[in-house]
C-alpha cells in the first residue's frame, strides 16, 4: 500500500512480521519472484543497448561483445535471465483479463477471448522481430 | 489546504506499459540476439545489415519506448516490492527517488545513446 494514504486512515493495531515473512508459503514466494522479474526487464533493456552500441561502432566491439556473450557463464545466466522474463510474459499476459475490461456492443468481451488476443499478440510480436533478425 | 493531485496514476500508467512491452519483446530479443546468436544455435543476418537495423530512426524510436517504458517498470514495481517484500515503507520518500531517480537517470542515457548513433 501507497504510505502516502496511510495518514488517512484510522490507527489499526499491527503485528510485527518478519523481513522473511515471504518465505513460509509457495505462494508468497511466487509472488516475491514475479515482482522481482522487473530487476531481469531492466537488466535485459540495459544489455540491449549495449548491444546497440556494440554494433553502432563496428564489427570489431561487435564481435568482441559476442565474445563475452558466448562464454559458457554467461550463457548460462542469460539462460536462466530469459527463464525469468519468461515467467514475466506469462504471469503479465495472464493478468490482462483482470485488467481489462473491454465491452463491445454494451456486452463484456469474455476473459478467455483477451487472453487468446494477448497471447497471440506475443506470438506475433515473437515472429516479427525474429523475422528482422534472422531474416526469411 | 491544497489537495494535491497524485502523480500515481502517471507512474502506474508507465509500469503498465513498460510490462506489456517488456512481456511482448523481450524474451524475442533476448533470446535471439543475446543467447541464441552469440553461440551460433542461429544465423542473424549479415552484420552490415544489422548494422543499418539498428541505425535506422524507426527502429532506435521504438528501441527507447521498449527501454523507457522498462527502466520505469522496474522502478514502479520494485519501489512496491522494497515496500512490501522488505517492510521498508517508512523510508518512502527516500525509495521514490532513488527508484524513479535511476530509472530516469537510464532513460536520460538511453536517450544520449540512440540519438547520437547513425
Amino acid at each position: 500500500m501507497n504510505p502516502d494514504y496511510r495518514p488517512y486512515h484510522p490507527k489499526w493495531f499491527r503485528r510485527r512480521v518478519p523481513i522473511f515473512w515471504w518465505l513460509r508459503q509457495a505462494a508468497y514466494v511466487k509472488f516475491i519472484s514475479r515482482e522481482l522479474t522487473c530487476l531481469l526487464v531492466a537488466y535485459v533493456a540495459i544489455l540491449l543497448l549495449v548491444f546497440v552500441a556494440a554494433v553502432d561502432r563496428g564489427e570489431a566491439s561487435y564481435l568482441a561483445l559476442v565474445g563475452w556473450l558466448s562464454q559458457p557463464m554467461v550463457v548460462a545466466f542469460h539462460v536462466a535471465v530469459l527463464l525469468g522474463t519468461l515467467f514475466h510474459t506469462v504471469t503479465w499476459l495472464n493478468l490482462a483479463p483482470m485488467a481489462l475490461v473491454v465491452k463491445v456492443g454494451g456486452r463484456r468481451v469474455p476473459a478467455r477471448a483477451i487472453l487468446l488476443g494477448h497471447y497471440f499478440a506475443w506470438v506475433a510480436c515473437t515472429i516479427a522481430v525474429a523475422w528482422a533478425l534472422v531474416g526469411p | 489546504m491544497r489537495a494535491r493531485r497524485s502523480r500515481e496514476p502517471i507512474l502506474w500508467a508507465l509500469f503498465g506499459g513498460g510490462g506489456m512491452m517488456a512481456a511482448l519483446f523481450l524474451p524475442v530479443l533476448l533470446g535471439v540476439l543475446l543467447v541464441a546468436a552469440p553461440m551460433g544455435w542461429i544465423e542473424l543476418v549479415a552484420f552490415a545489415d544489422l548494422q543499418v537495423l539498428v541505425r535506422n530512426p524507426l527502429v532506435r524510436l521504438g528501441l527507447f519506448g521498449l527501454v523507457f517504458l522498462s527502466f520505469f517498470h522496474w522502478a514502479h514495481r520494485f519501489r512496491y516490492t522494497l515496500y512490501d517484500g522488505l517492510q521498508l515503507s517508512h523510508l518512502n520518500e527516500l525509495i521514490a527517488i532513488l527508484t524513479y531517480g535511476v530509472a530516469t537517470a537510464l532513460s536520460l542515457t538511453a536517450g544520449y545513446l540512440l540519438w547520437s548513433i547513425g
